[in-house]
């Protein structure tokens, strides 16, 4: 079959999606079923599961059609259920029937998805954590501790990474599963952050059970199933081109623009390196798109954007409090809200300040990341490891 | 695969996009580069840049005649490629990786773009020809102030001699005039600020060569007593002419920027690989191999930029003031501090003379500070973006303490 036959069928399914299910007219539920059921919400994926079996390049078509007559953008809605969930679901459910029975509320957002990754004892040494999977007859007895979860408190069901064999190293002994969120010894608390919110959530696992049957991928196989989790994600590479001077920068120059009189030249000088350096950034991520467009696969300068994105975010908001001056002392609220809009890099400057903190921590250390630039990118050589070949009990932590 | 074929399918494709690389530019680079391995490695750079003029005529004529890379922004009409300065601009990427010694930003950069932008001509149609097949050199001693023409700075003047004009005059610091066949020189004369062209082997023309920081780009004095002259470019036209040429100079240099940075970069990483100390490379120590990450990040940015400006300037996609002081804003600190961590990174022996760190730092910092270095280029980029800037309705709110 050839690809153009293919994108002149997904366009013509999202227009009669659209036409026959009007998104503005239409709760944003029911018109995501209807995607679902007419193999939009992942055209790669097989028919009945969401997709449409062609190729994957070709969701951007579809999202063209269906977000100009006003359809919702469902990643927004459903980040970790739109983005990791469900390829990892479509490659890896035991049974068809059970990849639907997640994916279709996935889809409609009915049903939300949270991760449970990171631990308090494994964040940038994810392969060493310690939540364990035990187990007994048909089901497996989950015991541990989960940190930095969102969506925790809302969503109906987790991908879990835990461990099964302690005496294998540790990429080898982890198992992938999905957890029900709502099952007896899952209990999720708010985590509190320097900006006094609660985007996230710790979750304590204690004798949860999960069936056998929620198990993805083999016994053991866990690391290379989150492997491909984390290979499938949408990343922002496929999405339209930002403008120039939008992004973290157009509240520096809002601000420098709403406020002449705290002007100095120093403040000039700085304001016009980081626009610069948001211009370089601007330029080299649409320099990685069409790398991808024409070479099929990012080059180095696709990895030098989150480093550089989380960098940057720090030193806007350092200059946007240097502006502000006597001003940037005050706080609005230490106030914990969980009402949906407790996300902080839509609140005051001065919150959007604290939460830059996290940036360079969040999704990858600015140190990890400089180590993937250096290995994977440049070629380098790695650091010693102290754990290499070690049974994973044998590895001190702490 | 089946991704990169629906592209192609489902995109309206109405030529390039920015960011392309096209087969025909791989070719060139590779042709470009294999000619520099050749004639331009690191003995022949010593060799040349320690000779009376700082180069080679007999290789910069080959890259005329044999490659036919001197004139890629030259119109066909007037004896160039027709293929335009983003294809230029990646050749003058590989001379500056190579550090070729030769009037890249004389005779390529400044010269024939002035020429080029200049009211059509026999004049013209004389100059052109030779400069592109690279049998002779040019350079363009005009007054400039951070990437600039500044008519204020003006030092020679131009009066009517017979059919032509003389100039007389002293202009410093002139860029690869030593040994310049022909000079254009901006004159002030009864009519104005005009563009003359001048003969350098004229016996009214003296240049002085001047010890330079960096000996693979030279510089010289230009004195001229009554130098026999040209009009090539009025007053009506001048600014418009060395706009042009400034212009593309910035972005061609912006491109000898990237290549000198991602050579530095290229030879530490190899180091870094193979020096090995406490019995382990020292790029698997993380105080190394995290100073080679933002090498890495700086050469990337400089990469956009440059490719950017030469972009704009090609198709006039983006304003040429503020393409080109982004990229020479960006292209002059990345290869400054690249080629500065490279010499770090390289221990004793890259603060050696025999090693050819310091050659391209010298190279990094005279770039740098030609065509305006990187803080006069904010500066530009303020006054364009920062300082008529007015408020508008998207300021993010401001806490005031009152919940």
């Amino acid at each position: 079959m050839s690809t153009a036959t293919d994108a002149a069928r997904v366009e013509e399914v999202a227009g009669r999606v659209v036409a026959d299910h009007d998104p503005r007219r239409l709760p944003v539920q029911e018109f995501l079923g209807a995607c679902f059921d007419a193999g939009l919400s992942w055209v790669h994926f097989p028919d009945g599961l969401g997709g449409l079996g062609v190729s994957r390049g070709l969701q951007a078509s579809a999202d063209a059609v269906l977000q100009s007559a006003g359809g919702p953008v469902p990643f927004r809605l459903n980040p970790i259920g739109y983005g990791m969930a469900a390829p990892t679901i479509s490659e890896h459910a035991r049974s068809p029937e059970l990849a639907r029975s997640w994916l279709r509320p996935l889809a409609t957002t009915e049903e939300l998805w949270c991760q449970l990754f990171s631990e308090p004892g494994a964040g940038s040494d994810l392969a060493g954590l310690a939540t364990s999977a035990v187990r007994d007859g048909d089901t497996w007895v989950v015991n541990g501790q989960k940190v930095w979860t969102s969506l925790a408190h809302r969503a109906r069901w987790a991908l879990l990474l835990a461990r099964t064999d302690p005496d294998q190293p540790k990429h080898k002994g982890l198992t992938y599963f999905v957890l029900d969120m709502e099952a007896a010894g899952v209990r999720t608390r708010p985590l509190r952050q320097m900006t006094g919110q609660a985007e996230f959530n710790e979750v304590f696992l204690e004798d949860a059970r999960i069936p056998d049957e929620h198990r993805l991928g083999a016994v053991g196989d866990g690391w290379r199933v989150a492997m491909t989790t984390l290979m499938n994600e949408r990343s922002a590479i496929g999405a339209g081109g930002a403008e120039r001077g939008s992004g973290t920068i157009a509240d520096a120059l809002a601000l420098w623009a709403d406020r002449p009189h705290r002007r100095t030249p120093v403040l000039r000088d700085r304001l016009a390196a980081l626009w610069t350096r948001s211009e370089a950034q601007r330029l080299t991520s649409a320099r990685a798109r069409r790398g991808v467009a024409s070479a099929g696969s990012p080059g180095p300068e696709g990895s030098v954007a989150k480093l550089v994105s989380a960098e940057l975010n720090q030193d806007v908001y350092e200059f946007c409090m240097d502006l502000l001056g006597p001003e940037s002392t005050l706080y609005s609220s230490y106030e914990v809200r969980r009402d949906g809009r407790e996300a902080d890099w839509r609140g005051a400057v001065q919150q959007r300040f604290l939460r830059s903190r996290a940036n360079t921590i969040e999704g990858g250390t600015s140190e990890v990341l400089r180590n993937i630039l250096g290995e994977r990118v440049l070629g380098l050589p790695g650091d010693l490891r102290a754990d290499a070949g070690k049974a994973w009990k044998e590895v001190p932590r702490g | 695969m089946a991704d990169t074929a629906t592209e192609v399918a489902t995109e309206p494709h109405t030529g390039p996009v920015e960011f392309d690389v096209t087969e025909e530019q791989q070719e060139l680079r590779a042709a470009v580069r294999r000619f520099c391995a050749e004639q331009s490695d690191g003995p022949a750079v010593r060799r040349h840049m320690e000779s009376e003029h700082g180069h080679d005529p007999a290789v910069w004529a080959r890259l005329g005649r044999e490659l036919g890379v001197l004139g890629l922004a030259v119109p066909e009409e007037l004896g160039g490629a027709g293929a335009g300065l983003v294809e230029q601009s990646i050749v003058v990427e590989e001379l500056g990786a190579a550090l070729l010694c030769g009037p890249v930003l004389g005779t390529i950069g400044l010269a024939l773009p002035a020429l080029v932008a200049s009211s059509a001509g026999p004049l013209r149609d004389e100059l052109v020809p030779s400069l592109v097949d690279g049998s002779r050199t040019a350079a363009l001693a005009a007054p400039e102030r951070a990437g600039l023409f500044d008519p204020h700075a003006i030092t020679v003047g131009a009066v009517h001699a017979g059919d032509g004009w003389e100039l007389t005059g002293v202009v410093p610091q002139v860029v690869d005039a030593a040994g310049a066949d022909l000079l254009l020189v901006a004159a002030s004369g009864p009519e104005g600020i005009a563009l003359f062209a001048v003969p350098g082997a004229a016996e009214q023309v003296q240049t002085e060569p001047l010890t330079t920081l960096d000996l693979t780009r030279r510089q010289a004095t230009v004195r001229m007593r009554e130098a026999p002259a040209r009009l090539l470019a009025g007053a009506d036209e001048i600014d418009a002419v060395l706009g042009h040429a400034f212009y593309t100079a910035s972005a061609l240099l912006a491109a000898e920027q990237v290549g000198g940075a991602q050579h530095m970069l290229d030879v530490t990483v190899a180091y870094a690989k193979e020096r090995l100390q406490f019995g382990r490379p020292i790029g698997s120590f993380q105080a190394v191999k995290h100073r080679l990450a933002d090498m890495l990040v700086l050469v990337e940015h400089a990469r956009s930029t440059a490719q950017h400006a030469a972009w704009a300037l090609q198709t006039g996609s983006d304003d040429p003031f503020l393409a080109t002081s982004i990229a020479q804003a960006t292209c002059s600190e990345a290869y400054y501090r690249v080629a500065a961590d490279a010499v770090q990174l390289h221990g004793g022996i890259g603060f050696t003379w025999e090693h050819e760190a310091h050659l391209y730092f010298k190279r990094a910092v005279t770039d740098a500070a030609l065509l305006g270095g990187a803080e006069i280029h904010r500066d530009r980029i303020a006054a364009a973006v920062l300082d008529h800037v007015r408020a508008t309705p998207g300021v993010p709110p401001v806490a005031d303490g009152r919940a």
